[in-house]
C-alpha cells in the first residue's frame, strides 16, 4: 500500500507541473492565481498523503486543513488586491 | 476494503488530471476557471475518502476522529471553492474582462 | 456576496421572545464551537475540555448572530430540508463534473464549448438563501455565478448551451423549499 501511495503523490507532483505552467505563463494575473489555487488544492491531498507514508496522520491532518486556510486567504486576498486593475484585457491578447 | 481505496484514490487522480488538463486547454480566463474550481474540488473529495477509509482500518476512537478531521478539511473546501472562484470572477469582471465566445476569435 | 444579518433588525416586537431566539442562536454557536473544539484537539483532559468551553462561550457569546441570525427554532426544520437536499446537490455535483470532464478531454473541445453569460432573477429574500443558491450553481460545473446581489438577480457564466438550460429551475425549486420561500 505504501508504494501506491508514493505513486498516487507522485501523480500529484507530475500534475502540480501542469499548473506550475499556467502559473508561470498565464496571459493575465488572474490566470496565474488560477494556477496557484489549483497547486495549492493538490498540495493539501499531498500532504495527507505524506502523512499516510511517515505514519503521522494525527499531525500531518492538522497541516493540511491549516494549508487549506492559507490558500483561500491567499486566493481571496489576490483577487481582492487585483479589483481595480486596468489593462487585463489587453494583455490577455499578448500570447 | 484496499479495492475500494484503490478505487477512490484513481478516481480522485484522475478527476485531478481533468483539471489539470483542462486549465492547459481551456481558452479563456472564465472557462478555465470551471475545471480549475470544481474538478479539484471532486478530486478531493474522492481522494480524502478513500485515505478515511483506509484510515479506519484498524477501528479505534483515535482513527474515527481522524477520519472526521479529514472530512472537516472536505466541508471546508467545499465552502471555500465557490467563495474563491466568484471572487476571481469579481476580479475578472470589475477589470474588463471580455469572455471568449465562439466567432470572434475565428478571423 | 455580502452577509448581513437583516435578520436582527427586524425582530423589534416583543423583548422577550427576541430573548429566546437571541438565546437559541447562542446554544447553536456554541455547541458547534465547542464540537468543533473537540475534533480538532482530539484530546479529553479536563483541562482542556474546561479550556474549550471558556474559549467557545467567549465566542459564542460576542458572535450569537452572525453565524445564525435570530430565527428560533426554525432552523432545526431547515437543517433536516437542508441535509435532504445535500444528497441531491452531491448527486448533481457528480454528473455534472463527468460532463465536464467529457469536455476537457475532448480533442475537438474548441468547437463544443460556447461560453455565454445568462442573467436570470429570482424571488428569493433572504441572504443565506442567495448564498446557497450561488454556491450550490458555482458547485455545479459548467456554470459559475459572476454577480448575485440581494435583490435576487443573478449572473451565470456557463460554459456550453447544455448546462445552462437546466439553470433556473429544479435548483431553485430545491433552495425555495430548503428555506421556505416561494419562488
Amino acid at each position: 500500500m505504501t508504494t501506491f501511495f508514493l505513486s498516487i503523490a507522485l501523480g500529484l507532483l507530475f500534475l502540480m507541473l501542469f499548473s506550475l505552467y499556467r502559473a508561470l505563463f498565464g496571459p493575465t494575473v488572474l490566470d496565474r492565481l488560477i494556477g496557484v489555487n489549483a497547486i495549492g488544492s493538490k498540495t493539501v491531498m499531498l500532504l495527507l498523503l505524506i502523512g499516510f507514508l511517515y505514519g503521522r496522520v494525527d499531525m500531518f491532518v492538522d497541516i493540511a486543513l491549516a494549508y487549506a486556510f492559507l490558500n483561500f486567504v491567499t486566493v481571496l486576498a489576490a483577487s481582492r488586491y487585483f479589483h481595480k486593475r486596468k489593462g487585463l484585457y489587453e494583455e490577455s491578447f499578448m500570447d | 476494503m484496499d479495492i475500494l481505496v484503490v478505487l477512490c484514490l484513481v478516481i480522485g487522480l484522475f478527476f485531478f488530471l481533468g483539471g489539470a488538463i483542462g486549465i492547459i486547454r481551456m481558452p479563456d480566463f472564465y472557462s478555465r476557471l470551471h475545471p480549475a474550481g470544481k474538478l479539484d474540488t471532486l478530486g478531493i473529495f474522492a481522494m480524502v475518502t478513500g485515505l478515511a477509509i483506509y484510515n479506519l482500518h484498524h477501528f479505534s476512537f483515535e482513527a474515527l476522529l481522524l477520519s472526521i478531521k479529514m472530512f472537516l478539511i472536505v466541508f471546508f473546501v467545499f465552502l471555500s471553492s465557490p467563495t474563491a472562484t466568484h471572487s476571481i470572477v469579481d476580479a475578472g469582471m470589475r477589470a474588463g474582462l471580455r469572455h471568449w465566445t465562439k466567432k470572434k476569435r475565428k478571423g | 456576496m455580502t452577509v448581513s444579518n437583516n435578520g436582527v433588525a427586524k425582530e423589534n416586537g416583543n423583548t422577550r421572545s427576541t430573548f429566546f431566539k437571541s438565546f437559541f442562536s447562542f446554544l447553536i454557536t456554541f455547541a458547534l464551537m465547542f464540537l468543533t473544539w473537540i475534533v480538532l484537539s482530539g484530546k479529553f483532559d479536563p483541562l482542556l475540555l474546561w479550556l474549550g468551553g471558556i474559549s467557545s462561550f467567549l465566542v459564542a457569546y460576542y458572535f450569537y448572530d452572525l453565524l445564525f441570525p435570530a430565527m428560533g427554532s426554525g432552523y432545526i426544520k431547515v437543517f433536516f430540508r437542508f441535509t435532504s437536499y445535500m444528497p441531491w446537490l452531491i448527486w448533481e455535483i457528480v454528473k455534472a463534473n463527468f460532463h465536464l470532464l467529457y469536455l476537457a478531454f475532448h480533442p475537438r473541445m474548441k468547437e463544443l464549448i460556447d461560453p455565454h453569460i445568462i442573467t436570470f432573477k429570482t424571488n428569493l429574500k433572504s441572504d443565506i438563501a442567495i448564498t446557497t443558491l450561488a454556491n450550490s450553481i458555482t458547485l455545479t460545473p459548467g456554470t459559475i455565478t459572476v454577480t448575485a446581489d440581494s435583490d435576487g438577480v443573478f449572473r451565470v457564466h456557463a460554459i456550453d448551451r447544455k448546462s445552462a438550460e437546466s439553470l433556473p429551475g429544479t435548483m431553485l425549486k430545491k433552495v425555495a423549499k430548503v428555506f421556505g420561500e416561494q419562488i
